[in-house]
């Protein structure tokens, strides 16, 4: 595969969920409501028209307010769901990171959990017998491992999600909020992992709500709202600006990349501004300080030549 | 298929011996609890009905165990299967595994019971003075088909039940009138032709035909039930595997 070739397009993409058709009311119901007429569906897209690509090496962040269309999209990328319209194209191993802690079984020891979850994954079972270990210490629950899963708490229940979800190797990688796992210490070690395995050369789409993170690990941006697409492209700066803005009530929903880099280079002046206005005072400072010294020598030479005297 | 089936080995290990854990784990009989549910109906059976319909018959035990052997396994490996997809739903809605495992990791447990219960039946058969042959060898035939024809109706079910919750009690009161109607603590010998050929429509009843033809008379059966089963089983699975590709993206919006 070159490199020039997309690891992942999205062409024009849209889901649709159905709301109000048999789904709570079972058979019997149906069958009378179609007789009677009475039979409504009421379509819900969740996303509409979402339209990108992205190449080998690539961070992709997607943002956007609860209920834009995130993780459904994802849900499409990843292959588990398949779009209503339009067509995704993936070249390469997918692996999906999404709402880590779910799916997991109670009933179940820590380990055959484990071997239950790295299966899902796609792990051989040489893999895990060869990595369990590993798993155990990093998510700090060694000697916990033939206990019902039941009895974690949900912080180390998703220290463990994480511990075997962080093992894969994958083409393309996403991850929906994962970064954000575990206690302050476990947060750490998790980040650091999460940017060993993107510094592995994975392709990545990073779900966050964090917008730092977005600006700090991130060369393209794409902006959801309400299953509407607004903005995919690299500058991510502009669009995190004007995300920030929209969420602070302060303007609507729109990418307009002009005005956001008239307002970056703006905050760029006025960031030298600053730091010029810094570097004066400092300088000042140092003078000041020169002339406190200088005085203070000047006073002790005169007190010396008045004791003299 | 069977290349997925392949590569996702490792899975579908698991998820059986999930099956089998949660099943079992916490209780002292283990598997037998499952032994035990064939038996109970046999001992039940065996109580009311001897007087009415045993009287005239050799080995009425064993011709009750045939009925009972086959029916629970095929009661069982439905209703459990029915649930499969559906008790999965948080693992296939956030990984992209083949959902068909679910059933067939369910099918495979059920089997497993299955296969505890025949010895048991053989010890059974043996009690009950049945003379053994090389012919009990057949009796791979129907299993083979049975468990086709079972993970087929799963398959068929488990999809059903995604999008209609109340199959599970529709299926209950189809599965009670079945057993009626399969002939497990009667003969058919007296109904009239005609209501013979309906047992005849009745796959459930074709293999414990094909059990007692075997156990009970020593007999093989006739290439046409021999091709019955098989046709019955194929169906099936085509029935089941249908509804698995042509759902198999909607499934999602339904759990």
């Amino acid at each position: 595969m070159s490199d020039k070739k997309a690891m992942l397009e999205c062409r024009g993409v849209s889901i649709r969920y159905r709301i109000g058709d048999f789904k709570n009311i079972g058979l019997k119901e149906w069958v009378m409501r179609r007789l009677t007429g009475n039979y409504k569906v009421v379509d819900f897209w969740a996303d509409r028209g979402i339209t990108f690509s992205i190449d080998k090496g690539d961070m992709l962040g997607i943002i956007g307010s609860n209920g834009a269309g995130k993780s459904t999209l994802l849900k499409a990328v990843s292959g588990i769901m398949e779009p209503t319209e339009g067509t995704i194209v993936r070249h390469g191993r997918v692996s999906a990171l999404l709402e880590l802690a779910s799916g997991f079984d109670g009933d179940l020891t820590i380990k055959e959990n484990t071997y239950l979850r790295g299966a899902m994954l796609g792990y051989t079972r040489a893999f895990l017998d060869r990595t369990f270990r590993q798993i155990i210490s990093f998510a700090e629950l060694d000697g916990l491992e033939d206990r019902p899963f039941r009895q974690l708490s949900s912080g180390m229940k998703s220290r463990l999600a994480f511990s075997i979800a962080s093992l894969v190797k994958p083409d393309l990688l996403i991850l929906d909020e994962v970064l954000a796992v575990g206690d302050g210490a476990f947060r750490q070690k998790s980040e650091s992992k999460m940017k060993e395995i993107i510094g592995g050369g994975a392709t990545t789409i990073l779900v966050s709500h964090s917008i730092g993170q977005i600006r700090s690990l991130c060369n393209k941006v794409l902006w959801l709202n309400k299953g509407c697409q607004i903005a995919f492209t690299d500058d991510v700066a502009g669009v995190c600006d004007c995300y920030e803005e929209f969420l602070h009530g302060h303007s609507q929903a729109v990418y307009d990349p002009v005005s956001a880099k008239a307002r970056i280079s703006a905050r760029a002046e006025a960031a030298a501004r600053k730091a010029a206005a810094a570097r004066q005072m400092a300088e000042d400072a140092e003078k000041i300080g020169k002339v406190r010294e200088l005085l203070k020598a000047y006073k002790n030479l005169s007190e010396a030549t008045g004791n003299m005297a | 298929m069977l290349k997925t089936l392949k590569t996702h080995r490792f899975l579908f290990e698991e998820l059986v011996k999930r099956d089998f854990k949660k099943k079992y784990k916490r209780t002292i009989l283990g598997v037998g609890w499952s032994m035990l549910m064939p038996l109970m109906m046999l001992f039940v059976m065996k109580l009311v009905f001897e007087q009415f319909f045993g009287r005239n018959m050799d080995h009425y035990t064993t011709y009750l165990f045939c009925g009972n052997l086959v029916f629970c396994w095929f009661s069982e490996s439905t209703s459990l299967g029915m649930h499969s997809l559906y008790g999965n739903a948080a693992i296939f809605t956030k990984v992209n595994v083949p959902k068909y495992l679910f059933l067939f990791a369910s099918s495979v447990q059920t089997l497993i019971n299955f296969a505890l219960t025949l010895v048991v039946f053989f010890f059974f058969c043996w009690m009950d003075g049945v003379e053994f042959t090389w012919k009990f060898l057949l009796l791979a035939y129907p299993i083979a088909t049975m468990l086709a024809f079972n993970t087929g109706i799963g398959l068929v079910l488990s999809a059903f039940f995604v999008f209609f919750r109340d199959i599970d009690y529709l299926w209950r009161v189809f599965v009670q009138l079945l057993m009626y109607g399969s002939a497990i603590f009667y003969t058919i010998d007296g109904y009239s032709p005609r209501m013979q050929l309906a047992f005849a429509c009745n796959p459930v009843y074709r293999h414990i035909a094909y059990f007692r033809e075997v156990v009970l008379n020593g007999a093989v059966p006739s290439l046409e039930t021999h091709l019955t089963l098989a046709g019955v089983a194929l169906a099936a699975i085509i029935a089941g595997c249908y509804m698995y590709k042509r759902y198999n993206t909607e499934f999602l919006y339904y759990v």
